[in-house]
């Protein structure tokens, strides 16, 4: 066994859609923003969206939190663009089947988060990006 | 006496476990801390000869129960060098803050000040919060030097002739740092305020002299102290308990009760309304002994000498800071520690993957957080049953942490 016995959460899927920071940032005129905390680990995302006839345009995130919210974050803000409120919560279940929550076969790019499954308490860490939008396209 | 650790791990099964095919490293006794055989041993002792509730029943077993109940009373004040009947059985730490929140802020009136730190655990700030909104009472906070000390050369200027009471940590659950218990009560003194220590991170590191230490409240958990989880103590001089009315009402706690009104217990049942927990107290009351039997010049010195070789281990690697003393001096054996470009989550969740538990985030200190303008930090805090290997592994943790996600 190797010295490290790593149940491969921080796959480089997972590693690398952090490390391309998409969408990370602020918009300069935001049609509307929301910020979310996660009050148990003090994670924080606040989302910017402008909107096209209910669509989103631009999306913007900046987060103040692990490696897996920053890499949903920046999964989300790859796939946002051109979706309305009930396309986005296409992509959350996507998410949601990815660690496990719902059943089925999560899509590119949400399947990279399929590693967190295991880790109940991560799942958050995955979800708060989905909060912040929400919020944000209320 | 010395140290002997590997007598002092065999009194733990919990270090035995193997998880995923590795030991387990435990270094996050600032959390919860495990719990020795002597403890299990009289919890189950209870349990399976002497179950029953206490004080009221007339019967053999409720008499047993009682008298384990009282003696572990007993115990935790022997442990604090205090009286028995000074001693509260309380849910827990918080709840014990809660009860001299809720008992003797009666007792302040609008205006009065209450003096607390940037550095506190949540339970000895939103306590005072609430306190403030149903009261009227202002609270005022000591700042935290750069090296994550409460400020005490602040305290002349913090005090004044309104404050009531100073409720500070004695060991902080994030940096470790130790506080000048003299200084306060000193300043304390002289302005006629109350003291109260926040005991959680230091009564699990040896018996304490409550009465030497000048203090007017103490308070500390069960559970991080390798005791039971749902019990803490509340230690207050009893002309405090005495004019402190009850938080809680219910059985138990009363003198006399009629339809019209009700007289109160003398402390501590005042503040014992209803069943308390039986067990774990017992427990507590056995925890305190195990840590009574301990020589603690040679554990604490075992402890401290992990300490130096966290900090120690951690300043090799490339981008760590420790928040907290940088030395021994004035500290506990909690650490601390942050690790650049990397989220304390992600180092606490890679360390997990070699065996080592530790505890990232705010700690519920956020005002601390605030502070230095962090999300939160990693957390090693250290209790006598960690050895070398602990720490080893804990450190080819964080290598790993820095080498891969950043």
């Amino acid at each position: 066994m190797s010295e490290y016995q790593s149940s491969e959460l921080y796959q480089a899927r997972i590693v690398a859609l952090a490390k391309s920071k998409t969408g990370a940032g602020k918009l300069a005129s935001p049609t509307k923003s929301a910020r979310r905390d996660n009050p148990l680990c003090g994670d924080r995302v606040t989302i910017d969206v402008t909107l096209d006839n209910g669509k989103i345009a631009e999306i913007a995130h900046q987060v103040r939190g692990c490696l897996l919210c920053q890499a949903s974050a920046a999964a989300l803000a790859k796939t946002a663009v051109g979706r309305d409120a009930s396309g986005i919560a296409e992509l959350r279940h996507d998410a949601e089947r990815a660690i496990g929550r719902e059943a089925g076969k999560a899509h590119e790019p949400f399947d990279a988060f399929e590693p967190v499954a295991s880790h109940k308490s991560r799942h958050e860490c995955v979800l708060l990006p989905f909060e912040a939008l929400k919020d944000a396209l209320s | 006496m010395t140290f002997d650790i590997a007598k002092v791990r065999r009194q733990f099964p919990i270090l035995s476990e193997i998880i995923d095919g590795r030991p387990v490293h435990y270094l996050d006794n600032g959390a919860s801390a495990q719990t020795p055989l002597a403890v299990i041993d009289a919890v189950r002792s209870y349990e399976t000869t002497s179950r029953a509730n206490v004080l009221r029943g007339v019967h053999r077993l409720a008499e047993r129960a009682t008298e384990l109940y009282e003696n572990a009373r007993a115990d935790v004040a022997r442990f604090l060098g205090v009286e028995p009947m000074e001693i509260v059985f309380t849910g827990g730490c918080t709840a014990a803050i809660n009860l001299v929140a809720y008992s003797y802020g009666p007792l302040l009136k609008r205006g009065d000040r209450v003096l607390i730190s940037e550095l506190e655990h949540h339970s000895n700030i939103v306590p005072w919060q609430l306190l403030r909104q149903r009261s009227g009472i202002e609270l005022d906070m000591l700042p935290v030097t750069t090296d994550g000390q409460i400020d005490l050369g602040a305290l002349s200027k913090m005090l004044t002739s309104e404050t009531r009471l100073i409720s500070l940590a004695h060991v902080s659950n994030v940096t470790g740092a130790l506080l000048d218990v003299r200084k306060v009560v000193e300043a304390a003194k002289a302005v006629g305020a109350k003291v109260m220590l926040d005991g959680a991170q230091r009564a699990p590191h040896g018996p304490l002299d409550l009465k030497a230490l000048g203090v007017d409240f103490y308070v500390f958990a069960g559970h991080k102290a390798y005791g039971p989880n749902g019990i803490g103590v509340l230690w207050a001089r009893p002309e405090l308990l005495d004019a402190m009315p009850p938080f809680h009402g219910g059985g138990s706690m009363i003198g006399r009760v009629t339809l019209a009104e009700t007289t109160w217990a003398p402390p501590p049942r005042r503040f014992e309304a209803g069943t308390p927990p039986i067990g774990p107290a017992i427990g507590l009351g056995a925890a305190c002994n195990w840590m009574a039997a301990l020589d603690w010049t040679a554990t604490h010195e075992h402890e401290m000498g992990l300490v130096q070789r966290v900090l120690d281990g951690l300043q090799k690697i490339d981008g760590t800071q420790i928040l907290g003393p940088a030395s021994l001096q004035n500290r506990y054996p909690v650490v601390s520690f942050l690790l650049d470009g990397v989220h304390p989550h992600d180092v606490a969740q890679t360390l997990d993957s070699f065996g080592v538990a530790v505890r990232a985030g705010h700690h519920c200190a956020q005002p601390l957080m605030d502070r230095f303008d962090l999300d939160g930090t990693t957390r090693v805090s250290i209790a006598p049953y960690n050895d070398n290997s602990d720490i080893d592994v804990l450190l080819t943790g964080v290598r790993h942490a820095a080498t891969t996600l950043r």
